[in-house]
């Protein structure tokens, strides 16, 4: 959101924001594997009582599919005999739910307060330059998504980065570059 | 079972993980096995010290020998050096940074000294997988004493004799909670805790989850015992996966020995818990929502009244506890209320679980009695500001709560006081800032949180939180004119007055409490006032466009 903010000052000197742009009827891009659903309807069917489990099913859903498109939302919402509209209500309420693919890494930045005061603003505006990309965006090969997200509670280590479930503490500016030159090496190995 | 003569502790909690704790436990195995010692000195993994600067932490008993920093290819010399030779490893050993000197016990450190630890009390201590751990610390013991021997309205006395007050940021007496939900007539009531800790930068329910999960298991047991309710749920942080896997562990072992499930200790009392996950929504710690959460909908707050003790998960009674306050309800019913009300200020008893940080030297999680001083916590206990820099002011409270600065730092803390000041107890994080931090862009930051965090049920909440932010914005990118702060101001209270729940209520609270202490921050982006620190944008160039 502040992304849009910012970008919306620089033209035309406006406080004002615009809505976030939520495509719903834009077509899912890729096919989804149909083994994966049949992995999320075995799921539902074991459950006991669906009543109160959209939660817990849609956190499933995104462990098999690593997010939730169009597609698989409008499949629960059949398969739970309730509308679209309200899985995806739920889905967007939620910002641990996401409903674009990521990149092969995940760069979390913990942007909690014990991480700000101690520069973690700075690491990710660096990030942002060198991936040339936003915050909860992916780099153009497909390598990177960067994300800001709430505290981890590693405050000791602040600031921190994690990517994918490795964590980098009292990460400074400068070390951003080793840290995205340590994995794109890696990729070039393989 | 062969005998053990040295325990090995090592932290695992997040913290200390993160750092490899993981890496200096599996070398402390193999270098024990290589020299043949893995008979006789045992490696545990425990919950958090609370020590995390420090990290990862090694503890030794029962040479109480306290090892702090430690890599993994520490673990050669741990064992070679201490272990078999009997030699401190003096390079491990904690520097008091005051004095300079080597400290070898946990009680001698000026980080522990002053604190007293009751909710904290088997963090750091129990290995967290072991239900036969906790038991030997007197686990269980409380919830075998409340079903066979009190009634639900003794029990519900105790709890309210001993002062607890709701430890999520509220404040209100447990006690009477329990009583409330326990005088509706309904066959289905349900006890909820609270593990939804949005608070940035508060870690300590999470420390409790993951150190002493039976803590809270145990009590939500004696919770439902005396409200009448047969059911628990737990709604934790989907983004804790250690703490929730700890706490599936926990479940199956209590299960296995029926302390949950059917007829528990004999008795005709049936309990069992489920765990609910969130998904990221910090609006979702007020109790109405986090309800409407459970449910598996989205997690917007209810208008109260009804209260969910009247109406709460499927419009059953409902009682909803935060973690720290069931950590304190098995310490209550052992020790007794008088115990527990000895502790503390007349208003609020016990002690309080505050975690440290920002730009203080020892961060961590700290337990101390109600009462004591921001001064004590943060020079005395968490060492003072590193390198040289001047204390400037500490935000409690997290996003729903203000900051404090030096003249308030001798207040003995509790919930009234700190409201007094502007700021509230919260959930007990406590962010420590000095001379550099901007106090604007601190409120900017917290109204960032706030306002993306707004569940968008109220107008006020939705649309009042983005105009402060942009106001803020305004005023950080030196555009802003003097109208502008007093909009500002304005539309602070109207939020705070108007908004449907507590997260919006308290939103504008950083704002309110930074432009009451730091009014020339403010002024310094506007006028051209001498401010040595400002980050004022403002220069002789642009001076006409802002006073046109």
């Amino acid at each position: 959101m502040e992304i849009l903010l910012k970008d919306n000052v620089a033209k035309d000197g406006e406080y004002m924001t615009e809505p976030q742009a939520i495509s719903v009827t834009a077509p899912a891009a890729e096919d989804l594997p149909k083994e994966k659903f049949d992995e999320l309807e075995a799921f539902i069917d074991s459950m006991e009582t669906t009543k109160g489990a959209l939660i817990a099913i849609l956190h499933k859903a995104q462990d098999i599919f690593g997010y939730l498109p169009r597609d698989v939302q409008l499949y629960i919402a059949r398969k739970l005999g309730i509308p679209g509209a309200e899985v995806f209500g739920v889905v967007s309420f939620y910002s641990y739910f996401t409903t674009k693919p990521g990149g092969k890494h995940t760069l979390s930045v913990c942007m909690g307060t014990a991480c700000f005061v101690r520069g973690a603003d700075k690491v990710i505006e660096r990030l942002k330059e060198k991936l040339n990309v936003e915050s909860n965006e992916t780099t153009e090969d497909g390598l990177f998504t960067l994300k800001d997200v709430r505290c981890i509670g590693a405050c000791g280590l602040a600031p921190v980065v994690m990517v994918d479930d490795k964590v980098y503490g009292r990460v400074r500016e400068e070390d951003v570059d080793d840290i995205i030159r340590e994995y794109r090496s890696q990729e070039g190995q393989q | 079972m062969a005998k053990v003569r040295t325990n090995i502790m090592v932290c695992t909690g997040t913290g200390c993980l993160a750092n490899e704790s993981e890496k200096v436990i599996r070398n402390l195995e193999v270098i024990l096995k290589a020299r043949g010692y893995a008979e006789e000195v045992q490696v545990i993994k425990t919950g958090c010290f609370g020590f995390c600067e420090q990290g990862p932490i090694v503890k030794i008993e029962p040479d109480n020998v306290f090892y702090v920093r430690v890599s993994p290819k520490d673990a050669k010399d741990i064992i070679d050096e201490h272990i078999i030779k009997g030699r401190r490893v003096e390079r491990l050993l904690y520097v008091e940074p005051k004095q300079k000197e080597k400290i070898n016990r946990q009680e001698d450190m000026p980080f522990y000294k002053k604190q007293l630890r009751v909710a904290l009390r088997n963090c750091g201590l129990i290995n967290p997988e072991d239900i036969n751990e906790y038991i030997a610390r007197g686990g269980y013991e409380a919830l075998g004493r409340v079903t066979t021997e009190m009634t639900r309205d003794q029990v519900i006395e105790e709890v309210k004799k001993s002062g607890l007050r709701g430890r999520g940021g509220g404040g209100f007496p447990t006690g009477l909670k329990w009583e409330i939900t326990k005088k509706q007539e309904s066959d289905v009531k349900f006890i909820i805790c609270n593990a939804d800790e949005g608070d940035p930068g508060a870690f300590m329910d999470r420390s409790i989850l993951e150190g002493d999960p039976h803590s809270v298991l145990e009590a939500m047991a004696i919770g439902g015992y005396a409200i009448g309710a047969d059911k628990g749920i737990i709604y934790i942080r989907a983004e804790y996966p250690l703490a929730i896997s700890r706490l599936n562990t926990a479940l199956k072992q209590a299960r296995e020995l029926g302390l949950l499930g059917k007829n528990i200790f004999g008795t005709n009392f049936s309990f069992d818990i489920d765990l609910k996950y969130g998904a990221g929504a910090f609006v979702c710690g007020e109790e109405t929502a986090l309800i409407n959460s459970c449910e598996g909908k989205r997690g917007e707050p209810n208008y109260k009244p009804p209260y969910p003790a009247e109406e709460g998960y499927w419009g059953h009674p409902t009682c909803v506890n935060n973690v720290e306050t069931f950590a304190n309800i098995t310490p209550i019913i052992m020790r007794g209320a008088e115990w527990f009300a000895s502790m503390g200020t007349e208003k609020s008893k016990g002690t309080k679980v505050f975690a440290l940080a920002g730009k203080i030297n020892n961060v961590g999680l700290v337990e101390v009695p109600m009462g004591i001083t921001l001064r004590e916590i943060i020079f005395d206990i968490g060492g003072g500001i590193p390198n040289g820099k001047k204390f400037k002011a500490v935000q409690t409270g997290g996003p729903s709560g203000g900051v404090i600065t030096e003249e308030g730092l001798d207040t003995p803390i509790d919930y009234e006081s700190l409201l007094e000041r502007g700021s509230m107890m919260g959930s007990g994080g406590m962010i420590v800032m000095d001379e550099d931090d901007n106090m604007v862009n601190i409120a900017k930051f917290y109204l960032e949180f706030t306002m993306d965090e707004a569940c968008g049920r109220c107008v006020p909440g939705r649309i009042g939180t983005r105009r402060i932010f942009e106001i803020l914005q305004k005023i950080t990118d030196g555009k802003a004119t003097m109208a502008d702060l007093d909009a500002l101001k304005q539309l602070a209270y109207m939020v705070k007055d108007s908004s449907l729940c507590g997260l919006c209520q308290t939103a504008p609270n950083p704002v309110i409490s930074t432009m009451k202490y730091f009014w020339d921050e403010y002024l310094a982006f506007i006028k051209d006032v001498d401010h040595p620190r400002g980050e004022g944008k403002y220069t002789a160039e642009n001076k006409a466009e802002i006073k046109s």
